[in-house]
């Protein structure tokens, strides 16, 4: 059994991903809780398709993959956050007509090149190639998103759970939603690493949800969404090694089952 | 520790001494995507320590007043001056009890915090409330009746356990001003009198509030002042008591 365990990390690339699973679990499932309770679920899965273009370019040219995704979520971030607060159109419309454009554009960009193995890397993650480098920039990431989480703690709460309020004693509410955004865009960057541009949602949405229906308190949330998220990740990159399934597909699909194992233990507690 | 105030206040907590607490002059509010004033040439002087009511309708402008006074709705013409200064500036100096829609009942948060969150403006960014802020927030606690509450999620409680809870964070901030909108609105018996009982405590603390009903039978304290709205506007008593009569409000 130990030896079963142990077995898939005496190589390099699965301890790589096994340190990007559980990193890249923390980010997310913390941030996640956000996500839930301020339903930005939508804008989330939007910032995620939007750093295609970004990542595309940078492979274009030559440059770091992540640095193109960071410059194209944090654009995209700041962007959403500027047009939702005119009122031309609705926020949601506006997310969908920026994200969809800005995700064909990537797809257009990719078509002028040669390689689709690489196109196939962005859209479903490669959590098995992760390279040293890569690796430092996503504990980067957790650091600031976890310190972030923590230090303002008390500001995101209450800006979240009562923003009239909040605005009231002089906290600027639009300045913690861009902060949260871009926190959100990190995020995302991170999470593309693992499971790709189209399911690095799920990493930020599915592990919140569940923990969501198993307590009401904020912080048991984030630490029970942390617990799954990583969880998914490690569970996920066995199935990957000895299913030889698609890492960033089973580390989702983890994540789900622990959705409805979590929705079906509320459902009898309640019953 | 160093405070990180979430907004420069220039008042350092003293008013101008003669000023009155509140001092409003011909106030004219425009909504957004509105042509018709919210509020048309409201006059209205509250001395420090008083007790005022705003009395009307649904929809005469009474929560429009209160969050011109807080600050979150800018007047197109006339003036507000809080203790001789303007609005905002003395941020922790006003608390406000915002009508219950306005929060997100559903978010995983205990009473307690939700009460916390009234000393937030005196601790500013990062620090965390220490013993002498969780003193003041057992205080209230007990002091409305939430002792066996308090670690409930707020979503939790019945619609007057949510406006005891939202007046003990109104008064563990320590204001000398609180506007109140609607504090009784869908209230049970037991939190009515426990609110009117608070009320009067806040005449003996020397603290002035003003407070939006469009019942006012449903007050029970007596108050220094009413200021009756209607569709905006200002009307004297003798004009609005008939009306009100007819609306089946007085």
């Amino acid at each position: 059994m130990i030896d079963w365990l142990t077995d898939p990390f005496r190589y390099q690339f699965m301890l790589n991903g096994l340190y990007a699973a559980i990193l890249v679990g923390i980010t997310c499932a913390t941030l996640g809780s956000y996500v839930v309770l301020r339903r930005m679920a939508f804008i989330g899965d939007a910032l995620a398709h939007t750093t295609l273009p970004g990542l595309v370019v940078a492979y274009l040219q030559g440059w770091s993959l992540f640095g193109g995704a960071v410059v194209a979520g944090i654009a995209t971030a700041l962007g959403i956050g500027w047009l939702s607060k005119r009122s031309e159109v609705r926020e949601d419309t506006a997310i969908g007509i920026v994200f969809t454009g800005m995700f064909a554009f990537g797809i257009l960009l990719i078509s002028t090149a040669r390689s689709f193995r690489d196109l196939t890397h962005m859209l479903f993650g490669n959590i098995l190639g992760v390279t040293d480098q890569e690796l430092g920039l996503i504990a980067g990431i957790a650091g600031v998103v976890v310190l972030a989480l923590v230090l303002f703690h008390k500001e995101l709460e209450l800006a979240s759970v009562d923003p009239v309020y909040a605005e009231v004693i002089g906290l600027r509410t639009d300045l913690i939603r861009y902060g949260l955004l871009v926190l959100l865009a990190l995020a995302t960057v991170a999470g593309i690493q693992a499971v790709g541009v189209v399911l690095t949602s799920a990493m930020l949405i599915t592990p919140a949800a569940a923990a969501s229906l198993l307590t009401n308190r904020l912080p048991r949330m984030m630490a029970l969404s942390t617990v799954i998220g990583v969880g998914s990740g490690v569970i996920g990159l066995y199935l990957s090694y000895y299913a030889d399934y698609s890492s960033g597909a089973s580390i989702v699909l983890t994540a789900t089952a622990c959705f409805m194992i979590a929705w079906l233990y509320r459902a009898f507690r309640t019953a | 520790m160093m405070t990180l105030p979430y907004r420069r206040e220039p008042c350092h907590g003293q008013s101008v001494p003669g000023e009155a607490a509140v001092s409003i002059r011909d106030l004219t509010i425009v909504l957004p995507d509105n042509d018709r004033p919210a509020l048309d040439g409201i006059s209205l002087t509250v001395p420090a320590g008083s007790r005022v009511a705003l009395v009307g309708p649904n929809g005469a402008g009474k929560s429009t007043l209160l969050k011109a006074i807080v600050g979150l709705l800018k007047p197109r013409s006339g003036s507000i001056l809080i203790n001789g200064m303007p609005v905002r500036s003395c941020l922790h100096g006003v608390a406000y009890l915002p009508q219950r829609g306005e929060i997100d009942w559903h978010f995983p948060m205990t009473v307690r915090t939700m009460i916390e969150t009234g000393r937030y403006v005196h601790l500013g960014w990062i620090r965390r409330p220490g013993p002498a802020d969780r003193d003041l927030v057992e205080r209230e606690i007990g002091r409305l009746g939430l002792d066996y509450l308090a670690d409930r999620q707020i979503g939790q409680l019945s619609g007057g356990q949510q406006q005891r809870t939202m007046l003990a964070r109104a008064l563990v901030q320590g204001a000398d001003l609180l506007l109140l909108d609607e504090p009784m609105n869908a209230v049970d018996a037991d939190t009515r009198q426990i609110l009117t009982d608070v009320l009067d405590d806040l005449r003996t603390e020397d603290r002035t509030a003003i407070i939006a009903t469009h019942d006012l039978d449903r007050l029970a304290n007596t108050f220094d002042d009413v200021l009756y709205l209607s569709d905006g506007h200002q009307m004297s008593a003798t004009d609005a008591v008939p009306g009100l009569l007819a609306a089946g409000i007085a």
